[in-house]
């Protein structure tokens, strides 16, 4: 096999997330009254850019096997704490920032160490954390409100180099500063080997304990900082299960239409940042079609559940009946 | 004699004498604060509103035990509400099939889960999420849309809050109904050893000749009935059905069917141990709300309580090693 081709095959879920994310996206811009301007762009950044994080945090467990259910909820906390600690002189805001993302890799660790040390379920694990995660955070802000740094906002929601959506920016230096590397590394290779076949990776003498850990905590980090990029654009914080609950239901979906396994060892947070970008391209292109109001939420769960059954095409490739078993 | 004794501690299950124990002394607790706690009248109202609960864990513990989950609970919940209520505004001469039908609805649901998870062979959490969001917009197009009836009919309401035989409460006779049966499927059926068969090796069970598809199907569409059930009986004790009216039942349920001892993964766990932890998750919210916990602490302490009962006896084998 030509080595293109190879490489093709091997990145498949994020080559056919960004030709349908594409095609949604032209056709969004084709019939948007304004066309494409860096006001669309920055709009459609600004919103895409915080299920692409949220998306990302899910895909580093899903690599190992696992599913993390609080990110949604890591993610409300980190913007109820944004709305109270990032304020006042440039130190106290990186402070707050800091304190924010430690929050959120505190989370993530805690999650981590009860799978790994409490040889927990994942999914029962993170299911538990996020109702403890979203106490706190009610109980930081039992009504909407709080702000944050204008400076930090307007800067973070903003255009840099002319029309570039900051946002955009950060989550380009969020794939080369965490994802890159993290992928590269051991404790990323052995993540992949996990979700492939933990008993073996175990064999291999890959440290199965610090890969889980990593992943989690990482997990953690990046749902809070998409947390902290939500409260630059609300300037508020609030502790809402509803928020929480889609954001996490919605990181699952987009990891699946990234091509992320959820069985694990296959995908890669790239493809989930462009499945995250279909999923809010849909909600968009409700919106310039004139969709009634009534008919979104069934449009929206149709295209969903269409979207994740494309995943049966597989079993036309299977050869012998008894792979369909696993 | 021996084997006597050998039967009798065999019938005993671990996870649930431990969690009945651990619901007594959260009892014994509440007692402390207020003797209510241990009142007749309490603990029957308790069991009361552990039934809802009850039918809905249920449900979703036959679709654990194949190692699959049901996350279009919540929404099936909903259906099951509104769908037996509209029916019985269209057409008022056949208000007694309401519950029927708000079942058949919810068992429909659950048929369109089986077929997604057992022929297109698509993991269960993602499939299922998809019909959620679908039942979702189903039913926000359908109050919008239609101005449907959300009053509950008299039957559901006799159902759900009344009481008939010796003061038990109806709802209570209805868990109890399904909790049988649902006993007798796993332990005296071929279908129930099928489920755990599945949850065990799908592949060998396969191999061994039982038509899994089959099974799949029939479970996630008895948990879409159940869940719809469900949904009727809290329609029927709120006298109306209302949008997102099964929100808060998803973690619940699981949580109680794990706390019951129920492996996540399949293949193991009894009926009894999901009788033990929806009552311990009842009484646990109960006495929580009682003491007038404000909402964060209560979210706190719940997913606490979760974590530690399962690191105390849930945990799995040493990972690969």
């Amino acid at each position: 096999m030509t080595d293109w081709r190879h490489h093709a095959r091997a990145n498949r879920g994020i080559l056919l997330s960004l030709a349908v994310f594409m095609a949604m996206f032209t056709l969004y811009v084709a019939n948007h009254s304004a066309g494409l301007t860096p006001g669309v762009l920055l709009t459609a950044a600004n919103k895409g850019v915080l299920l692409a994080l949220v998306a990302m945090a899910q895909t580093l467990p899903a690599i190992t096997a696992g599913l993390d259910l609080s990110v949604g909820m890591v993610f409300v906390l980190a913007n109820c704490l944004a709305a109270s600690l990032v304020q006042g002189t440039p130190l106290q805001v990186t402070l707050g920032i800091v304190a924010v993302l430690a929050a959120g890799l505190g989370c993530g660790l805690i999650n981590g160490a009860i799978i790994v040390y409490g040889r927990l379920q994942p999914i029962i694990t993170t299911l538990a954390t996020g109702a403890v995660y979203y106490g706190i955070a009610l109980a930081l802000r039992p009504t909407p409100g709080g702000s944050i740094s204008e400076g930090f906002a307007d800067a973070m929601t903003g255009q840099v180099a002319g029309p570039v959506p900051t946002m955009l920016v950060v989550l380009l230096g969020v794939v080369a500063v965490v994802w890159l590397p993290y992928r590269r590394s051991v404790v990323g290779r052995a993540a992949y080997a996990i979700g492939s076949n933990e008993t073996a990776a175990y064999l291999s003498g890959l440290d199965i304990r610090r890969a889980k850990l990593t992943a989690y905590a990482l997990s953690g980090l990046l749902a809070s900082l998409a947390g902290l990029l939500l409260t630059c654009l609300t300037w508020s914080g609030e502790a809402s299960a509803p928020i929480g609950g889609t954001y996490t239901l919605n990181s699952i979906a987009a990891v699946v239409i990234g091509g992320v396994s959820l069985f694990g060892g296959v995908g890669s947070a790239i493809g989930a940042v462009f499945g995250a970008f279909v999923l809010r391209t849909i909600e968009d292109l409700l919106f310039v079609f004139d969709l009634p109001p009534l008919w979104q939420p069934l449009f929206q769960g149709a295209v969903l559940l269409v979207a994740v059954s494309l995943g049966a095409l597989r079993l036309l490739k299977l050869r012998n009946r008894l792979d369909v078993y696993g | 004699m021996q084997a006597l004794v050998r039967a009798f501690r065999r019938s005993i299950d671990p996870a649930a004498l431990i969690v009945f124990a651990c619901t007594g002394v959260l009892l014994a607790v509440g007692s402390v604060y207020s003797a209510n706690f241990l009142s007749a009248g309490y603990l029957l109202q308790q069991l009361q509103v552990a039934a809802f609960l009850g039918l809905i864990a249920s449900g979703a513990m036959l679709v654990i035990l194949l190692g699959h989950i049901d996350l279009s609970i919540p929404w099936v919940v909903t259906v099951g509400g509104m769908m037996s209520t509209a029916l019985a505004g269209w057409a008022p001469d056949w208000a007694w099939a309401a519950i029927p039908f708000g079942m058949l609805c919810g068992a429909a649901f659950g048929l369109v889960n089986g077929l997604g998870v057992a022929v297109l062979r698509l993991p269960s959490m993602i499939f299922t999420l998809g019909t959620n969001a679908v039942a979702q917009g189903l039913m926000v197009l359908h109050t919008g849309g239609f101005a449907p009836q959300d009053h509950a009919t008299p039957a559901m309401h006799g159902l759900a809050v009344g009481r008939s035989l010796l003061g038990i409460p109806n709802a209570l006779l209805v868990w109890i109904a399904v909790g049988a049966a649902m006993a007798f499927l796993l332990t005296r059926t071929t279908l129930g050893r099928y489920v755990y068969a599945i949850g065990n090796r799908e592949r060998a069970a396969y191999l061994s000749g039982v038509a899994t598809g089959r099974v799949i199907v029939a479970a996630f569409a008895i948990s879409g009935a159940l869940a719809a059930l469900a949904g009727i009986l809290l329609a029927g004790y709120s006298t109306k059905a209302y949008q997102a009216m099964g929100d808060a039942y998803l973690l619940p349920a699981i949580a109680a069917v794990v706390l019951g001892g129920t492996n996540i993964l399949g293949g193991r766990g009894r009926y009894a141990g999901t009788v033990a932890g929806v009552v311990l998750i009842t009484v646990l919210q109960s006495i929580l709300s009682v003491m007038q916990m404000p909402e964060a602490w209560r979210q706190v302490i719940y997913g606490a309580v979760i974590i530690v009962m399962l690191l105390v006896y849930g945990r799995g084998a040493r990972s690969a090693g």
